[in-house]
């Protein structure tokens, strides 16, 4: 896969190039580091200076913002949602992904079309009537029901990227299977979906991700305070008039953690998902 | 039999995006207030918003965001890209950088923009200020609101292409770039007439992809303004957002909607059809 490509050989141009990606990498470090500087500030030297070193650690940073945006309720709430879309998006995505990839049904091509024209779609253009229709059948609040919209806006993406893998199966492994008497559904779960694996974990983490950080649909449809997402809390802890912006980057930082643990442990299957399944098709 | 395995896909997207699609499409032409029966009003929502200052300053706003996103990222992440390929050596870890704002949820960096770096209070503009620089905080003044969200947006997005640009780059055979430099041909001109051409379908496609995503732009403006102040960073879908639940104007909300699409619906044929050589194969 990787070509040793030789571009140039020269000192000058490796040093230079060197140099610009290092520019580029501390314009994209550096509000993340000031995030994580001011997260443990006391607000007063937050508003002398944001680009000091602490002069005194203020580790109840994390205990107030835990506090004041109600984590241990709306993480919880956040955890469950993910987990929920995450389970959906995964199940009906492999099999829908599996069909169309194999050609199982003569109408795989409108299916496949009509999957590619959701995922440009705008959420403003089914947004109104949804939530005033949800709002009719008392659906506000409701995660399993913001679950729902999470797997209809995310699973075109999820059976693009499955489809690839599903793709990458030989032909001969599915026709063994049936010439030994096992039928479609013993084709699907034995046979096909422990190979794609690889592929549903990677699902997995993105749209778990998506869901995790998602705003516009989260804001709108669970507003009730025992409902909220960990990232509404936040928007709205970030939202008051008087700010304690340490307190405020504390909170950024106790959502933002897990995710950047578990994108530097599995880097390349993040990378490779979101940039694959929005490329390739 | 294999048709059952695509029901609990469509379903699910047929009854969150499809139904409500047309529901909006249709809401189009009605008055509603989202709570009592909807008034037939032909095409006095369009004609509403043909007259109206803001629906304008809206549509010139995406026209200038999609402007803005058709070039300076894709040229950064173009030249990031290559320089990958020159410096070779700890390209991962350059690459892993850029792409980490991508993971962090869109509410936790607009708001770490704007405490900490725009704020004239508590970011590093109200230090330069104090210092005596004549700094501005760019979303209050309505001359430089937009620009303020799109620099977020674009630090938050040029490393995705970046990472998009130098996978496929990896892809262009050693042969060619060994044959240009054999004939004495610069870093530019290898970047342009070997690299680029060669990776033509993968820009063509972000293009495509940029210019869908500009007409959908939301968080950060909904977040950072609230498309203000008066109204001078308004974007489309926030204005549809407002409309709809500030206003209970859902049917004015819907024509913002029809209107949203219909720039998505041009780029999204250019989309499928840039998608469907991949299909054929």
């Amino acid at each position: 896969m990787k070509h040793e490509v030789k571009l140039v050989e020269s000192r000058t141009t490796l040093t230079l190039t060197y140099a610009v990606l290092s520019i580029a990498l501390v314009i994209t470090l550096f509000p993340i580091a000031l995030l994580v500087l001011n997260s443990v500030k006391p607000a007063a030297q937050i508003v002398q200076n944001p680009l000091a070193w602490p002069e005194t650690f203020r580790w109840d940073n994390f205990t107030r913002a835990w506090e004041d945006a109600r984590f241990s309720t709306t993480m919880l709430n956040s955890a469950i949602l993910t987990a929920t879309t995450i389970v959906l998006v995964c199940s009906t995505s492999s099999l829908t992904a599996y069909v169309l990839a194999r050609r199982k049904i003569e109408s795989w091509k409108i299916v496949t079309f009509y999957l590619l024209g959701t995922t440009t779609a705008p959420i403003q253009l089914f947004l109104f009537p949804l939530y005033f229709g949800f709002a009719k059948l008392g659906l506000i609040n409701n995660p399993f029901a913001v679950a729902l919209i999470y797997t209809a806006i995310f699973s075109p993406f999820a059976v693009m990227l499955l489809r690839t893998y599903f793709l990458a199966i030989p032909r001969e492994l599915e026709e063994a299977a049936q010439i030994d008497g096992a039928n479609h559904w013993q084709i699907f779960t034995r046979v096909m979906l422990p190979i794609v694996s690889p592929g549903i974990l990677t699902v997995a983490l993105i749209i778990g991700l998506y869901s995790w950080n998602e705003f516009l649909i989260a804001t709108t449809f669970l507003q009730g305070a025992d409902n909220m997402t960990a990232i509404v809390s936040f928007f709205l802890l970030s939202g008051q008039y008087s700010s304690d912006w340490g307190e405020i980057m504390a909170a950024a930082l106790i959502i933002v953690l897990p995710v950047v643990i578990l994108f530097v442990l599995l880097q390349r299957r993040f990378i490779e998902g979101m940039a694959g399944g929005s490329v390739k098709g | 039999m294999h048709r059952l395995y695509l029901v609990p896909t469509l379903l699910i997207n047929v009854v969150i995006i499809f139904i409500p699609a047309l529901l909006t499409v249709a809401l189009a032409f009605f008055r509603w207030d989202g709570i009592t029966t909807p008034v037939f009003v032909g095409l006095q929502n369009f004609q509403a918003l043909w007259f109206d200052r803001v629906f304008w300053t809206a549509l010139t706003n995406n026209l200038i965001w999609t402007g803005l996103f058709l070039t300076i990222p894709i040229f950064m992440g173009l030249l990031a890209a290559t320089l990958l390929l020159v410096a070779r050596r700890g390209s991962m870890f350059f690459q892993v950088i850029y792409f980490l704002p991508m993971i962090i949820a869109t509410a936790i960096l607009a708001r770490v923009w704007q405490g900490m770096i725009f704020s004239p209070v508590s970011g590093v503009n109200g230090m330069l200020q104090r210092m005596g620089f004549p700094t501005i905080d760019p979303l209050t003044q309505p001359s430089t609101a937009l620009l303020g969200i799109a620099t977020v947006d674009l630090w938050h997005w040029w490393g995705f292409l970046c990472v998009i640009f130098f996978a496929a780059l990896r892809q262009v055979p050693q042969e060619q770039i060994e044959f240009a430099r054999l004939e004495g041909a610069s870093f530019w001109q290898i970047m342009r007439h070997v690299l680029i051409p060669a990776i033509r379908p993968t820009i063509t496609l972000m293009m495509i992809m940029t210019v869908i995503w500009s007409f959908l732009v939301f968080d950060f403006v909904y977040i950072l303004t609230q498309g203000g102040p008066a109204f001078s960073s308004e974007v489309l879908s926030t204005l549809a957002y407002r409309s709809a639940f500030y206003d209970l104007a859902v049917g004015k909300a819907a024509a913002v909607a029809v209107v949203i699409s219909l720039f998505g619906l041009v780029a999204t044929a250019f989309y499928i059809r840039a998608q469907t050589r991949e299909f054929q194969s």
